[in-house]
C-alpha cells in the first residue's frame, strides 16, 4: 500500500492559501528557542525492498513464543489457537470495519458480540456480560467503580495477591478521587483473610480479589464473599477464563462481579497485548454495569434481531453521569474468544484446562526435584506456580533464554519482596519433552 | 392541561401537598418528552433528600435521566410497583405514575414552586 501523506503540489497549494511561502513562514510564531534547529535525525529514505529486510531484520531480534519455548504467564499465555480463529477474525466485515454497531448493517458483529457475552455467562456463572473491556486489568478497576455506584461507597480493599499491574492500575484511577483503596496483605500467596476481616468495614464498596492469583495459587473466594456480604460489599472476583472448564465458577463461591484477562481464549501474545477485559455481574446490578452489551430483540415482523442496549448509559449519551468513560470494547478480541470457545466446545475447553494443570503439577514437582527451588506457598494451584529459586533468576532466565526457554516470571521485577520468586505457566502447548529439557537444563546449573 | 392542585419545578417535577406530606412525580410533559419509560430507579424509604438534590433517575428509551426533588424532607413512601411497571409514568403521570412521598422539613419551599398556570408558561417557552 502507498501511503504519501501530500504530495509537493498540495503542500504548495495549502501555502498559498494560508499566504505563506514556506514551511518556515507557517511556524513563524513557534519561538525560535522552541524548534529544533536542525534537521531530525532520520535515517535515509529506502526503497521498498530493502525497507522489508530491514523491518524483517528488526522483528527477528525480538524472541518470542514462536521460536522460544515459553513458560512465562503473569497474564499474557501462550495457549494454542486454532487456525479457524484467524480464519474468521481476518474477514474484513470483522477486521476493518470501526465500531459497526448500526443494527440496520452489523447484525453479524452485533451477533457475534451476543454470542460471546452469552458464552462469558455460561462460563463464569453469572447473568450478564458486557461486550469486553481493553483487559483484565481495565475489567478489574471498572468493577470496583461499579461497586462504588452500587454500594454508593467509595472505599475498596484489594488483596496483595492480585497482580501488581491490576493494582497500579487501581490506584491510578484512585488518584481521580473517585475510590479510596486499603492494600489487604497476602500471606502464603492468598489474600491474608484475618487481616481482610479487619479491614472491611461498613464503608467498604468492595473487596476485589482473584483466583487463580498472581502466584498462581487458587485463593479463598468463598470466605472472603461471606467477608464483603457481611458488611453490605461486593466481591469483584478476577479469573483466569481458559481454566473455567475445570475450576468452580466464581459465581458459585459468591462473586458479584467477575472480570478476566481473556487473551487465553484464542488471542495471540502479541508482546502483551491488545488484551481483552470480561467483565461479568448480576442481573440486579445490570444498569451500573460499564461498557457496551448487545441484546436481542425482535423486530416489527417478529424477526430475532440484535442491538446495542443501555446506549443511553454510556459516555455519549450520559457525558459524566455515563457507567464508565470506556465508550469502546476489544470487539475483535471477544469475537476471536467467542470462536475459539466454539472450536474448542464444552469439553474440549474441560481438556485444555486439565491439560494445563497436569502439565504444571507434573513440572512443579521435576524443578523441585533440581534441590534449586523451594516451596514457599502450600495453596493449590492451576496452569502457573511460585517457586522460590536458591540463585540469581535473572542470571538463571538469562542462560535458559540462550538454551531456547522463557524459563519463568521473575517476580522481584514487579516487587523487592518477592525477589527470588519465579512463576512458571504451562499451557496445553508444552510437551513432556520441553519440560524435562527445561528441568535438566535448570538442573544442570 | 395540568392538574390545578399541583406545584411543579423547573426540572419537570411536581408535587402535591397533603398536610405536612409533599407527593412528587414528573409532569406529562417530561413523560412525554422522555418517551417510552423502562426503568425508574427510586431511593429507599427513610432516605433523606434536599430540595434541587437528585432522589433518583428515570431511563426512557431515549436517555437517562435524573429526578430532582423540589422540596427538602425524609422520604417516608416509594412507588414500589414503578420497580416493574415503568410505563406507569407515561400512562398515569399525575395518578399511579407518582414516585415518592416527603414528609416536609421546609414546607415554605413549596411557595416558590410555579403554579399550574405559570409551569404551562414555564414549558411553552422553553419550546
Amino acid at each position: 500500500m502507498r501511503f504519501i501523506p501530500v504530495t509537493c503540489e498540495q503542500r504548495s497549494e495549502m501555502l498559498r492559501t494560508v499566504g505563506a511561502e514556506t514551511i518556515d513562514d507557517l511556524f513563524a510564531d513557534v519561538p525560535e528557542a522552541a524548534r529544533p534547529g536542525r534537521p531530525l535525525a532520520l535515517p535515509e529514505e529506502m526503497g521498498e525492498v530493502e525497507l522489508a529486510a530491514h523491518l524483517e531484520e528488526l522483528a527477528g531480534r525480538d524472541a518470542h513464543a514462536g521460536t522460544v519455548v515459553s513458560f512465562m504467564g503473569g497474564g499474557c499465555y501462550d495457549h494454542y489457537v486454532p487456525a479457524i480463529v484467524d480464519a474468521v477474525v481476518s474477514k474484513p466485515a470483522f477486521f476493518t470495519a470501526y465500531t459497526p454497531y448500526q443494527p440496520e448493517v452489523s447484525q453479524g458483529t452485533l451477533q457475534a458480540v451476543y454470542e460471546y457475552q452469552s458464552m462469558i455467562c455460561s462460563l463464569t456463572g453469572m447473568d450478564v456480560a458486557n461486550a469486553s473491556l481493553y483487559d483484565g486489568a481495565t475489567a478489574f478497576v471498572e468493577a470496583a467503580l461499579m461497586a462504588a455506584r452500587v454500594t454508593r461507597r467509595s472505599e475498596v480493599v484489594v488483596s496483595g495477591a492480585v497482580h501488581p499491574e491490576w493494582r497500579e492500575t487501581l490506584r491510578t484511577y484512585a488518584e481521580g478521587g473517585a475510590l479510596s483503596v486499603i492494600d489487604c496483605p497476602a500471606r502464603g500467596g492468598l489474600t491474608d483473610t484475618a487481616a481482610l476481616r479487619a479491614l472491611v468495614s461498613g464503608n467498604t464498596a468492595a473487596v476485589l480479589a482473584a483466583s487463580p492469583t498472581f502466584y498462581g495459587t487458587l485463593d479463598e473466594l468463598q470466605e472472603m464473599a461471606e467477608i464483603a456480604h457481611g458488611a453490605g460489599a461486593l466481591l469483584v472476583a478476577g479469573t483466569n477464563p481458559i481454566l473455567l472448564g475445570v475450576l468452580e465458577p466464581p459465581s458459585a463461591a459468591g462473586a458479584d462481579i467477575v472480570v478476566g484477562e481473556g487473551q487465553p481464549l484464542g488471542s495471540s501474545m502479541s508482546f502483551g497485548g491488545p488484551g481483552l477485559g470480561v467483565f461479568a455481574c448480576r442481573q440486579e446490578h445490570l444498569r451500573q454495569m460499564p461498557g457496551r452489551v448487545v441484546g436481542r430483540t425482535v423486530d416489527v415482523d417478529g424477526r430475532t434481531g440484535f442491538v446495542l442496549t443501555f446506549a443511553t448509559r454510556e459516555q455519549h449519551i450520559r457525558r459524566e453521569k455515563a457507567t464508565s468513560n470506556i465508550c469502546s470494547n476489544h470487539a475483535l478480541n471477544a469475537l476471536a474468544a467467542g470462536v475459539y470457545l466454539s472450536a474448542v466446545g464444552v469439553e474440549g475447553l474441560a481438556g485444555i484446562g486439565r491439560a494445563c494443570v497436569a502439565k504444571a503439577h507434573y513440572l512443579e514437582q521435576a524443578l523441585m526435584g533440581t534441590g534449586h527451588f523451594e516451596r514457599v506457598f502450600d495453596a493449590p494451584f492451576a496452569n502457573e506456580f511460585t517457586l522460590l529459586y536458591s540463585g540469581d533468576v535473572s542470571a538463571m532466565q538469562r542462560a535458559l533464554l540462550a538454551a531456547g526457554f522463557f524459563a519463568g516470571l521473575d517476580l522481584g521485577r514487579f516487587r523487592s519482596e518477592d525477589a527470588g520468586l519465579v512463576s512458571f505457566a504451562v499451557t496445553e502447548k508444552r510437551t513432556r519433552a520441553q519440560m524435562d529439557r527445561l528441568v535438566a537444563e535448570v538442573g544442570a546449573r | 392541561m395540568n392538574p390545578k392542585d399541583l406545584r411543579f419545578d423547573k426540572e419537570h417535577e411536581w408535587v402535591r401537598v397533603e398536610g405536612s406530606t409533599a407527593t412528587i412525580g414528573i409532569s406529562d410533559f417530561a413523560q412525554d418528552q422522555l418517551g417510552e419509560v423502562v426503568y425508574v430507579d427510586l431511593p429507599s424509604a427513610g432516605d433523606s433528600v434536599g430540595a434541587g438534590e437528585s432522589f433518583g433517575e428515570i431511563e426512557s428509551v431515549k436517555s437517562v435521566s435524573e429526578l430532582f426533588s423540589p422540596v427538602t424532607g425524609s422520604i417516608t413512601e416509594v412507588n414500589e410497583p414503578l420497580r416493574d411497571t415503568p410505563e406507569t409514568v407515561n400512562e398515569d403521570p399525575y395518578g399511579e405514575g407518582w414516585m415518592i412521598k416527603v414528609e416536609l422539613a421546609e414546607p415554605a419551599e413549596v411557595d416558590g414552586l410555579m403554579s399550574s398556570e405559570e409551569y404551562e408558561a414555564f414549558i411553552t417557552e422553553d419550546e
